[in-house]
């Protein structure tokens, strides 16, 4: 791979070609905020936390940094006023779904909770990193997402649980690790749900249940 | 039917159809498509089928069973011709009379009539206001068609257009006239097609799709379903000259399981193709290849953006991919992927019998062409209008669309779908374009036009679809999910009275944020209805939130029930109709509700004689 030249706030980096915008700022140490980002995991674009501004004057944009592939002369702002208004905004948003956001993320874009908004305290944030860890590194599919829209929620498929689990992960369940939320983990860490259970994030309807994966859908009126 | 090797064959086939047809013989056009059936106009021809046969009439006069004719607010709607007599509102009772007076003497039967709102009688189709101010280039040949008979589209010069371009012109040259005609999608967004076209065309790799999206789903927009059922083989030809420009092999239409109609017409149409040689290997003899899958959508009304149809077509949730590369360059399993929708398809042939320069002759500087609106709501005539573009909105609604029912005063109209947005009253006089749309904070969509009357609160418009939107959006993103989930509960909120200092500052904060941080289309256009209703009806929304008050009338927490004892006479039937006993009084005496009781049902509202018109809505101030 070549290396190409960007700017990132005003600073000339060296990167590779191919890298998304995300890839290329960390690896010149600028911050950019994510939630359902991880490394080892194909980028997704859900908690759109790591928005960013390119280009310059009428033809600047908003675009998600984990998915934008950088080119030659690329301009990126990662912190611009309306960039960080954004976030705190995603942020407010968010805090209604989980109420302990680090603190440094809601102290640095100044997030706070609303009054006026809806709470829907799931603890789940449906980053699908569970789901994109059992999927991509484990090839499993054990966790998947069922529903639309407001109703979306991450459940546990019993016929695919009973199959794979054990062989997958014989140690312990590893996709806990990846929960940014610490929701699987602060009720299951290091046990295994037993078979046909959702996991706990996937409240309200399926917490603590023996349900298979019909009763779940017929739930959720799926089905 | 044996199969055409060449494109003679094709013209010779054509010419045979044409010399079995006489011009001058009777015939008969009644309308089954989806909105007259639900008129029971199958009945209609059962009925006419079998009485023609009785009298022995069925070989001097030929009855076509077709699609949409567009009036669908009178169907079921009949044609005759030559002298193109037109009759609405037609039941089963009504074929004697037609084939006694129009089909034996040639008499016309006044009471099936177009009625103007005047009261003058009109008895031909194009003298008719609703039909005389369209230009029906992509619809009109829908009267002369029975979908399910591919003679009918040859006649009418069908497949001439896919001759000329894979017989005598280059896939270059097919594309330069697309380029030229200046077509632009139809479905949403208003894309160049032709430019499109060449991305794919020229994007590296050597398996390249097209892709037709009749994936239609905005609420009360049904264009692309009525062009599917009436003229398959129009948007079929499209595709193919498209697959030729583009240098495809094979196709897929997306189209909704609930339109049963259209995927049987479709379905039947592709098979008359294929027996044909119009699909398949060598079609015409000219080397070129070609076939078409069916895919059924679920239903989910995300599926219509690009990249989740695409996954969808893949057998995979239909889930919005980013599109920072174009599914032009990287669709359906990587491959470059042309998708078009319905209408746009449907125009092509056109394009190419026509020529560019035809094209571009109708329409505005940027946006060229007809479109076709679904023009529904509080409008006199509802039903598919195709209008150049360019024609003013006013002209739409009350010169094609008749005017506001029951003489109430307009409002607003929506255009574009949950993606669109409101456009006040004062802004009637803009012309219908891809550009204009946008500019005033709505937008074109696949041509819905809602018009709604001074009973419509612009609020209660906005959480409408909003609560569309919250069962549509896929989930994925969180601006687009948690977005509309808080909108929504602030909008409810504002109904419900109550609505406080600051919401409609919160509102705007959060639409900003959806419209620029969503993922998909449906997340960036998600803040239409709320952003376009707060710029032009922001008194409204503030009446909601300072003084609890709907000024239309129509949110339920903020209205009361009120008898005026001026004008009430004591008639008793609103007392006899209140289902929870709310009203009381004595004959011939002023009745009164019982507020404490009164659920806001509004039956005593419909119910109380229009010459009394006793009972009132009242809000915020005018509380009693």
């Amino acid at each position: 791979m070549s290396q190409i030249s960007v700017t990132i706030n005003g600073e000339h980096i060296q990167a590779e070609e191919g890298m998304t915008i995300l890839e290329a700022a960390r690896g010149a140490g600028i911050f950019i905020p994510t939630l359902c980002h991880h490394e080892q995991l194909e980028s997704y674009g859900s908690c759109r936390l790591c928005v960013v501004e390119i280009g310059t004057g009428e033809r600047k944009k908003v675009v998600a940094s984990c998915l934008y592939h950088i080119s030659e002369g690329l301009v990126v702002e990662t912190e611009t006023e309306k960039i960080n208004g954004f976030r705190r905004t995603i942020l407010n948003l968010l805090m209604h779904r989980w109420d302990n956001i680090p603190a440094i993320l809601l102290e640095k874009y100044g997030a706070k909770s609303n009054e006026r908004f809806i709470d829907n305290m799931t603890y789940c944030i449906l980053c699908g990193l569970c789901v994109r860890f059992c999927h991509e590194v484990k090839g499993a599919n054990v966790l998947g997402f069922i529903g639309r829209g407001t109703i979306r929620q991450v459940v546990i498929f019993p016929n695919q649980s009973a199959k794979y689990c054990a062989s997958s992960c014989p140690d312990e369940m590893e996709c806990l690790h990846y929960c940014p939320t610490g929701v699987i983990s602060s009720q299951y860490y290091g046990s295994r749900p037993a078979d046909g259970q959702a996991l706990p994030h996937a409240a309200p309807v399926c917490i603590n249940e023996d349900l298979n994966i019909l009763e779940v859908l017929e739930r959720v009126g799926h089905v | 039917m044996t199969k055409l090797t060449s494109v003679s064959a094709l013209e010779a086939l054509r010419e045979d159809i044409l010399s079995r047809r006489d011009p001058k013989k009777t015939k008969v056009s009644v309308c089954s498509g989806t909105g007259c059936r639900a008129y029971d106009s199958e009945k209609v021809i059962d009925s006419l089928k079998a009485k023609l046969l009785d009298q022995g009439l069925n070989d001097k006069i030929d009855l076509v069973t077709t699609g949409c004719h567009g009036f669908c607010e009178l169907g079921p709607v009949m044609v005759v011709y030559p002298e193109g007599i037109s009759y609405f509102k037609i039941k089963p009772d009504d074929i004697d009379d037609i084939i006694n007076e129009t089909l034996s003497q040639g008499k016309v039967v006044d009471r099936l009539l177009y009625v103007d709102p005047e009261g003058n009688v009109i008895t031909k189709e194009h003298d008719i206001p609703f039909y005389k101010h369209q230009n029906r280039v992509v619809f009109g040949s829908n009267q002369s068609i029975d979908p399910e008979n591919i003679d009918d589209y040859l006649a009418l010069d069908g497949y001439k257009a896919l001759a000329t371009c894979i017989g005598s012109l280059s896939p270059e040259e097919v594309l330069e006239i697309v380029k030229k005609a200046k077509l632009r999608g139809r479905g949403g967004g208003g894309f160049p097609a032709g430019q499109k076209w060449e991305a794919t065309r020229n994007a590296p790799g050597d398996v390249k799709y097209v892709i037709v999206n009749a994936d239609e789903g905005d609420p009360g927009a049904y264009m692309d379903r009525s062009i599917l059922e009436g003229n398959p083989h129009s948007v079929l030809e499209g595709l193919l000259i498209g697959a030729y420009a583009i240098g495809c092999q094979k196709g897929f239409i997306y189209i909704r399981q609930e339109y049963p109609l259209a995927v049987e017409h479709l379905d039947r149409a592709i098979s008359q193709m294929r027996e044909l040689g119009l699909l398949g290997e060598n079609i015409l003899g000219t080397g070129f290849n070609f076939d078409i899958i069916v895919h059924r959508g679920a239903g989910a009304f995300v599926s219509g953006e690009s990249s989740a149809l695409m996954s969808s077509i893949e057998g995979k949730v239909g889930e919005p991919r980013p599109k920072y590369i174009r599914t032009s360059i990287s669709g359906i399993h990587g491959c470059p992927s042309d998708l078009n929708n319905v209408e746009t398809w449907a125009n092509v042939p056109i394009i190419i019998n026509k020529g560019a320069d035809w094209f571009t002759s109708i329409g505005t500087e940027g946006s060229k062409g007809t479109k076709i609106f679904s023009l529904v709501g509080k409008v006199n005539n509802t039903g598919l209008v195709e209008v150049p573009m360019g024609m003013k909105l006013h002209d739409i609604i009350f010169k094609i669309g008749g005017g506001i029912r029951d003489g109430k005063k307009f409002k607003a109209v929506q255009t574009g779908g949950p993606s669109g947005g409101v456009i006040p009253e004062d802004m009637l006089d803009l012309p219908v374009d891809f550009d204009a749309l946008d500019k005033v904070g709505s937008m074109m969509g696949s041509g819905g036009m809602i018009v709604m009357d001074e009973d419509t609160c612009m609020v209660d418009v906005a959480k409408y679809f909003l609560e569309f939107l919250a069962d549509e959006s896929c989930g994925k993103c969180v601006p687009c999910r948690e977005g509309i989930t808080q909108m929504l509960h602030i909008l409810r909120m504002i109904c419900a009275g109550e609505g406080k200092p600051g919401d409609l500052e919160l509102l705007e904060e959060i639409a900003a944020m959806t419209k620029e941080c969503s993922l998909c289309a449906l997340g960036q256009s998600a803040p239409n209805p709320v952003l376009s209703s707060l710029k032009y009806f922001h008194a409204e929304y503030e009446a909601h939130v300072n003084e609890q008050c709907c000024p239309a009338h129509v949110c339920k927490d903020l209205i009361t029930y009120h008898i005026d004892p001026a004008k009430c006479k004591g008639c008793g039937k609103c007392l006899r109709n209140c289902a929870v006993g709310a009203i009381s009084g004595s004959k011939k005496e002023p009745h009164v509700i019982d507020l404490e009781k009164c659920t806001k049902c509004d039956t005593c509202f419909l119910v109380c004689p229009p010459k009394f018109s006793a009972v009132t809505k009242l809000s915020g101030k005018e509380e009693l």
